[in-house]
């Protein structure tokens, strides 16, 4: 358990890998405790709401390789995320001034018939068609609910293919109902790409790895001064650039939730170093991050030099932020990491986090380092969180808590759960681009576009008047966690 | 060849869940896997309204799920969602992981049903068919599992109708629509049944299904097969209007068949029509030295990607209406054969001088390479209309053609109360046509 196996056609799966978990009520020095210790248990709910699923989560990487293209082996359904993710990817090829270029994803179309007589046949045809519609210099072919429980075995018909066709050809096992975790999701692209793009490197190079989603390309400057080159990864990169991520000095996380197993995978293989330390959020945080990125670059000097010239221009304003909002309460619901970042964040500028619905949990990651935990971090320099609270997305158990905590602000990591602080007439915040706080200007964003949320009443409180609440009366009045279970065991799972 | 299809423009059968969420205070309850809602309301669902999106109950399927079945789990959920969620009506909707496992998801559901509770199931694995034919199933279970029950021996009531006009969510512009549809019909003196969207009394409303005197389909296919189903069931007739009503000759007609069958007031129908053709006329009238003068280019053929009902409702439209001239137009919404015949026929009579050709292909992929080429043939040196999606905006860029999104994804407008159907709709269109030409001027 816990090593990486690239030799394995799938990715082993979160709960399985890391023992994470979706479900938990309690502190986060208590969630920190017992995962560090390895005692983590699940809980599971007796009534949930529609989460994702980590087919959505591998497409969302293997999606905007530019010279890539992906065929979905499923019923048309599972093909409805293709037109988000090819508008987030024309959003963000206006951004870095590339031509107008379409996602050229395909659907295998899996039909009732398919069910009973089998759909290699159809896949075949689909990515034979991709190919010739798009000539593209790799094909990642992603599974579904459907395509897995009829037993297709994928994996051996996209090797044929990759002969056949001469470019790789590859199978990513996502199926929807194989982790309660989607995240999971990202582990199966980047165990697709590291099994069958990734080779070993040539020499090593200046690059440093940023394994990031589509943020802004805030480390181009930073990491120049340290004589190293920023290298993107997975969107935007192109198979070619893919194949040698190996040369690289070091792969930086944006998001431990993300790339941690591309990171750890890629120090496994080619002695890639990962930067262990958490993402750089929080003054603290981002001190701690700079010393190890020195460690690691061999620039321990430069580093310190940016760190002080850093601190002086940041923390006098950082000091007026603070004087703004203080005494004012904060509540927080995101994915994991980036909810740790921004219970960091929040904590640092000086307000009052009074609890969090984190998705879920990973007590700790591939690298099996400690000092990779970033809520082991924020408990450590910032105290406790009464109520952490582990919620794998489920609304009803949000809306509740907010009912009750009416917090001055709620910041939201992922769509679909700003509406419910909207609605009770809370201001409330949404950062889409990843990197937006990251390190020590990054607080300062945060801190200008929280103090301009809080200040911006007029919105929320008229919607809050002209509001429907699809939850009834009894469930606002009950535990927010009356339909979390009994214990489960992970590995039960 | 396989059916494979490059930029999706339907979902997948349990795609009718958007369906349920359009009921007023409906809510659908999901036993599928954990990713399938979201999926669906990516393509088919912009604004979560009342209780869609992320508050819809699901049992998330987990691999223990498909190995040892998941009925248990879905009697939690379905307990659960009564005690949370504030609803009038809840639909179980299942799929690919419960209808590949065979998950007995009736016996689950009639536990409730015994007990009078609100509450309908419907199998909608996603292989099974997608939202086009779902959607007609959803509806009739709902008639079968729910609204039957209350079958009073009231009787027809005259003037009483039931309209299925279009697909919610499917349709993007289904809450505009379905309003105006609603308010046309109400003009020749009908009492409508709209039963989706705002302008509908919920479930009350449905519950008077049984009553009508006569139903009303106006669309290409979908919805034939509730009709034919309440004919059965309730020996309702119905009369069935070919595509989506746009604009004044359209409407006119289509109010004109309704009246007729429904052995309506003549006098009151062609008053009404008389009001509402001068009240249209009155703008295009106004308008037409622009559209006659206007010297910088205007469209003057247009190509459509879109599904069967959209297709003729906007052709017949742009023609005989905007005098713009139809290319070969291109129907992606998996029409079913029986009914191929019949929409292509429309198209050979699209007006009195002339035919439209259609191509019925779900692969709009690989309908964009052959508008390239049909462009190429017909036209070389016009200005083009596209009638399509969000999946064509660089295929307009690349022919110099101007693009109306009319059909899903529509991820580059933000649709509230618009719709295309009726006079209204058709004023609309105009509007929005000639803005977008418009637009590209410096």
């Amino acid at each position: 358990m816990g090593t990486i196996n690239l030799k394995e056609s799938s990715v082993t799966i979160r709960e399985t890998r890391l023992g994470s978990i979706t479900g938990f009520n309690g502190s986060a020095k208590e969630l920190v405790t017992c995962a560090h210790a390895g005692k983590l248990k699940d809980s599971s709910r007796k009534f949930s709401q529609c989460m994702g699923c980590n087919a959505g989560h591998a497409f969302c990487q293997l999606a905007m390789i530019r010279d890539a293209v992906v065929v979905n082996h499923a019923p048309v359904g599972c093909a409805g995320d293709f037109f988000g993710f090819n508008f987030t990817y024309r959003v963000e090829q206006m951004k870095r001034e590339l031509p107008a270029t379409i996602g050229r994803y395909f659907s295998t179309c899996i039909e009732e018939k398919d069910t009973v007589f089998g759909a290699a046949k159809k896949l075949e045809d689909t990515v034979r068609e991709a190919y010739k519609r798009t000539k593209p210099n790799a094909i990642f072919v992603t599974t579904s609910c459907a395509s897995g429980i009829i037993g297709e075995d994928v994996d051996a018909i996209t090797e044929d293919l990759s002969k056949e066709l001469g470019i790789p050809v590859i199978s990513c096992s996502c199926e929807g109902f194989r982790s309660k975790i989607w995240t999971t999701g990202f582990d199966a692209a980047y165990h697709s790409i590291l099994r069958k793009l990734v080779k070993p490197p040539r020499k090593k190079n200046n690059k440093v790895n940023v394994a990031n989603f589509w943020g802004s390309h805030i480390f181009d400057e930073f990491l120049n001064r340290l004589g190293y080159e920023a290298q993107y990864i997975v969107p935007f990169s192109t198979v070619a650039e893919l194949e040698y991520i190996s040369e690289a000095k070091a792969t930086i996380h944006v998001c431990s939730s993300l790339s941690t197993y591309l990171g750890a995978a890629l120090e496994q293989e080619y002695g890639v170093k990962e930067i262990k330390a958490p993402p750089a959020y929080g003054i603290e945080g981002t001190d701690i991050w700079m010393r190890e990125i020195g460690k690691v670059l061999d620039r321990e000097e430069e580093i310190e030099k940016i760190i002080k010239e850093e601190h002086e221009r940041v923390l006098p304003k950082l000091e007026e932020y603070r004087k703004k909002l203080k005494g004012k309460t904060a509540y927080v619901t995101a994915g994991a990491a980036h909810g740790h970042a921004i219970i960091a964040m929040l904590r640092e500028l000086g307000l009052n986090v009074q609890g969090a619905a984190i998705f879920h949990h990973d007590p700790l990651y591939d690298n099996k380092n400690k000092d990779s935990d970033a809520l082991a971090q924020a408990v450590n320099i910032y105290g406790d969180i009464k109520h952490y609270n582990v919620c794998n997305k489920q609304a009803y158990e949000l809306v509740n808590i907010l009912n009750r905590v009416r917090p001055d602000l709620m910041i939201a990591r992922h769509g679909g759960m700003t509406m419910w602080g909207a609605k009770l007439g809370i201001p409330t915040l949404l950062i889409g681009d990843e990197q937006f706080g990251f390190g020590y200007q990054g607080v300062l964003n945060y801190a200008s576009r929280i103090v301009e949320t809080i200040d911006n009443k007029e919105f929320v409180s008229n919607l809050a008047k002209h509001s429907t609440m699809p939850y009834t009366k009894w469930w606002l009045d009950q535990d927010p966690f009356t339909f979390l279970g009994g214990n489960t065991s992970v590995e039960n799972y | 060849m396989s059916k494979i299809i490059e930029q999706p423009r339907f979902s997948c059968a349990l795609g009718a869940q958007q369906t349920v969420i359009a009921i007023k205070r409906g809510v659908p309850i999901l036993h599928s896997g954990p990713g399938c809602s979201n999926k669906i309301s990516s393509l088919i669902g912009q604004g979560e309204g009342y209780a869609g999106g992320n508050t819809i109950p699901c049992t998330n399927a987990t691999e223990a799920d498909v190995v040892f079945g998941g009925e248990r789990k879905l009697k939690d959920v379905i307990n659960g969602a009564f005690q949370v969620i504030d609803a009038d009506l809840y639909v179980v909707l299942t799929g690919c992981t419960s209808d590949i496992v065979g998950d007995d998801v009736g016996s689950v559901t009639s536990k409730y049903q015994e007990k009078d509770k609100p509450i309908v199931y419907v199998e909608t694995g996603g292989f099974k068919s997608n939202n086009y034919v779902s959607h007609s199933e959803v509806v009739n279970a709902i008639i079968d599992q729910y609204v039957d029950k209350f079958k009073n021996n009231n009787g027809v009531k005259k003037g009483l109708v039931n309209v299925f006009a279009t697909v919610p969510y499917q349709d993007p512009y289904w809450s505009g629509n379905l309003e105006e549809i609603k308010r046309v019909l109400e003009g020749i003196g009908l009492e409508v049944n709209i039963l989706f969207g705002n302008e509908s009394n919920g479930i009350e409303e449905w519950k008077t299904i049984p009553n009508a005197e006569f139903n009303i389909v106006a669309s290409s296919w979908v919805g034939l097969n509730i009709a034919e189903h309440l004919k059965d069931k309730y020996k309702t007739p119905y009369v069935h209007f070919q595509y989506l009503p746009i604009g004044a000759i359209a409407t006119s007609k289509f109010l004109r068949q309704v009246g007729e069958f429904g052995h309506l007031d003549k006098n009151k129908v062609e008053d009404f029509i008389k009001k509402e053709e001068e009240k249209f006329y009155f703008h295009i009238e106004k308008t037409a030295d622009f559209m006659l003068e206007f010297r910088y280019g205007l469209p003057r053929r247009f190509y459509s990607i879109l599904d069967s009902s959209y297709s003729l409702g906007f052709s017949k439209f742009l023609l005989n209406e905007l005098g713009i001239l139809p290319g070969k137009q291109f129907i992606i919404d998996d029409t079913p054969e029986q009914y191929k015949e019949s929409i292509i026929k429309e198209f050979e009579n699209i007006s009195e001088y002339r035919s439209a050709e259609v191509e019925f292909n779900v692969d709009a992929g690989a309908v964009q390479l052959e508008i390239e080429k049909e462009k190429e043939k017909d036209f070389q040196e016009g200005r083009a209309l596209i009638l399509g999606s969000g999946w064509d905006r660089d295929l307009a860029t690349k022919l110099n053609a101007d693009l109306l999104i009319t059909s899903v994804p529509v991820t580059y407008r933000l649709v509230l109360n618009c719709g295309y159907a009726g006079y209204n709709g058709g004023l609309r269109a105009i509007e929005d046509i000639y803005d977008r030409v418009l637009n590209t001027y410096r």
